[in-house]
């Protein structure tokens, strides 16, 4: 196999993730998010987490790298929990 | 809770900052615990990335050469991206490598993992696995901190939580991280055979390339980054995500646009991706620092208290990790008091170089973020070597009208005055 351009999912399938099936480490709101205009988590995020599903933003926390992103760019307050995951949970890194 | 209950140090995060401070406390035969969220060290860090080596033997002298470092790095590379085209400009210099080699290309998982283990054999105690989740604060001094249901009690806490600081948030010492202070870093770890490496860079088997990209971000503020690990190349992107905001492209497929330019591809061509990583870095230089570094019983170092530097062509921030974190352990080390911890933390990293070397780095995150630096001027270079380089049968146009004319598609008189003008005065 030869380097190709891939897409965001195929990417994230290369890394180790161990979910946390209990507890997300990301909530949203979607009203507040239905009501932001600008929508910047759809292009900033680098896992492509956040997607539009029948005209409503849809997050998916399990192929989280926990970059902190989103939480840096969420104007209107539509992410109303983040957190690291808890211990032993989340991405881990074998190269880094 | 009696006194055999508490350690001397409680260090929250065991990244370089942290395992630099653990290492020399211990030593030092103090009791530290090192609290990690991962399940091994380095496992949720992802650097660019390259090493100063200067900072690791400030630790213990010598300890470089038992790190699992990749390259020695002695090509400083800077390559601007045109459409189909690129220039780049090759700085090699073998003193780089002699004696205690000025830096290394390097990947987190594997060093964090070392340099925590080294700490643990200085005597410190590592609890990984463990997200901690509060400060516990008694008459305004910070003596502990909360994982689940645990308490944790401490003379000191050490803050070294990375960019996204939570305990420096508890702590009232940092405020919000806000879309300017950062720069988003997406990279891929790309396998390669070691002797493909050295042909295509080429490298002796211990040498390494370091290279900077403008131009590879389809206009959005930020750069790209190659560097050669001893069978890996780590490619990738940091971006401004406020610049990224305002256009509808994904920076994944920007990124991936990016890796297959004609100019890129020849190098990582056949090599097998395994990992796919992104991480906050700070961008914003001395302006990012917290005004107040410390409060009675605790310490901000590393990420946590934003330390870096990005000159453009100088990337650091793991070595000011590791440096803040020995001068937190002298810090501790010396104070007769517990109030004297935080003044001597601030004196330490004076003497070390930290503090004066951001001052003078102080304007630069204007430069860098110059909004033509990501497009324009890359473009305005590749041109101008197109007109220094073509040769089509017809007679050329004059040198100085030509260069004009180029210099005039990509930027206006004033565009260019008024970057020259922010040039001169940040620095």
């Amino acid at each position: 196999m030869t380097v190709k351009k891939q897409g965001a999912e195929e990417l994230l399938g290369l890394d180790k993730f161990t979910v946390d099936e209990e507890e997300p480490h990301i909530v949203i709101d979607k009203i507040i998010c239905g009501k932001c205009k600008d929508k910047p988590c759809l292009v900033i995020c680098p896992a492509m987490l956040y997607t539009m599903k029948d005209g409503e933003i849809s997050f998916d926390y399990a192929g989280c790298l926990e970059c902190g992103t989103c939480r840096v760019m969420c104007m209107q307050k539509g992410i109303t929990k983040w957190t690291y995951p808890r211990g032993t949970f989340g991405v881990a890194y074998r190269y880094g | 809770m009696s006194d055999e209950d508490k350690f001397d140090a409680i260090i929250v995060g065991a990244g370089p900052a942290g395992s630099a401070c653990a290492y020399l406390l211990a030593k030092e035969g103090k009791n530290v615990l090192v609290i990690e969220r991962g399940e091994s060290a380095g496992s949720k860090n992802v650097t660019g990335g390259r090493l100063y080596t200067y900072a690791l033997e400030l630790v213990e002298p010598g300890l470089h050469s038992q790190a699992p470092l990749e390259r020695k790095v002695v090509h400083e590379q800077i390559m601007m991206l045109g459409d189909s085209s690129g220039v780049t400009i090759d700085y090699v210099d073998y003193s780089f490598k002699e004696d205690i080699p000025q830096s290394y290309t390097v990947l987190r998982a594997p060093f964090d993992e070392w340099f925590a283990g080294k700490a643990e054999e200085q005597g410190a105690m590592l609890a990984s696995g463990i997200r901690v989740d509060d400060l516990i604060i008694k008459d305004n001094k910070v003596v502990g901190v909360k994982a689940g249901d645990d308490e944790m009690y401490a003379d000191i806490i050490i803050a070294a939580d990375g960019i996204n600081s939570f305990m420096g948030q508890k702590a009232g010492l940092c405020g919000e991280l806000t879309p300017h202070m950062v720069g988003v870093g997406v990279k891929e770890i790309i396998e390669l055979p070691a002797d493909t490496i050295q042909k295509r860079f080429n490298l002796a088997t211990d040498e390494g390339t370091a290279r900077v990209i403008l131009g590879c971000t389809q206009g959005i503020q930020g750069g790209g980054f190659l560097y050669t690990n001893k069978d890996s190349i780590s490619l990738g992107i940091v971006y401004s995500p406020e610049s990224a905001a305002k256009q509808d492209k994904s920076i994944q497929e920007i990124f991936q646009d990016f890796k297959m330019h004609p100019a890129i591809y020849p190098l990582i061509e056949g090599g097998n991706t395994v990992e796919y990583g992104a991480h906050l870095v700070p961008e914003s230089g001395l302006k990012g620092v917290p005004k107040k570094l410390y409060r009675d019983g605790f310490l901000l170092v590393g990420d946590a208290a934003g330390f870096c530097i990005n000159t453009g062509t100088i990337l650091r921030g793991l070595d000011l990790a590791i440096v803040s974190g020995i001068a937190a352990a002298r810090a501790i080390i010396s104070a007769q008091s517990s109030a004297e911890v935080g003044p001597n933390y601030v004196q330490e990293l004076e003497k070390l170089n930290l503090t004066p070397t951001l001052k003078l780095f102080a304007g630069w995150p204007e430069i860098t973020s110059i909004p033509r630096m990501a497009s324009a001027y890359p473009q305005l270079a590749n041109d101008a070597l197109k007109f220094m380089f073509t040769v089509d049968g017809n007679v050329p146009e004059k040198m100085p009208k030509a260069m004009m004319k180029i210099a005039r598609k990509h930027v206006s008189i004033g565009q260019l005055l008024a970057d020259g003008w922010k040039g001169v005065t940040s620095i």
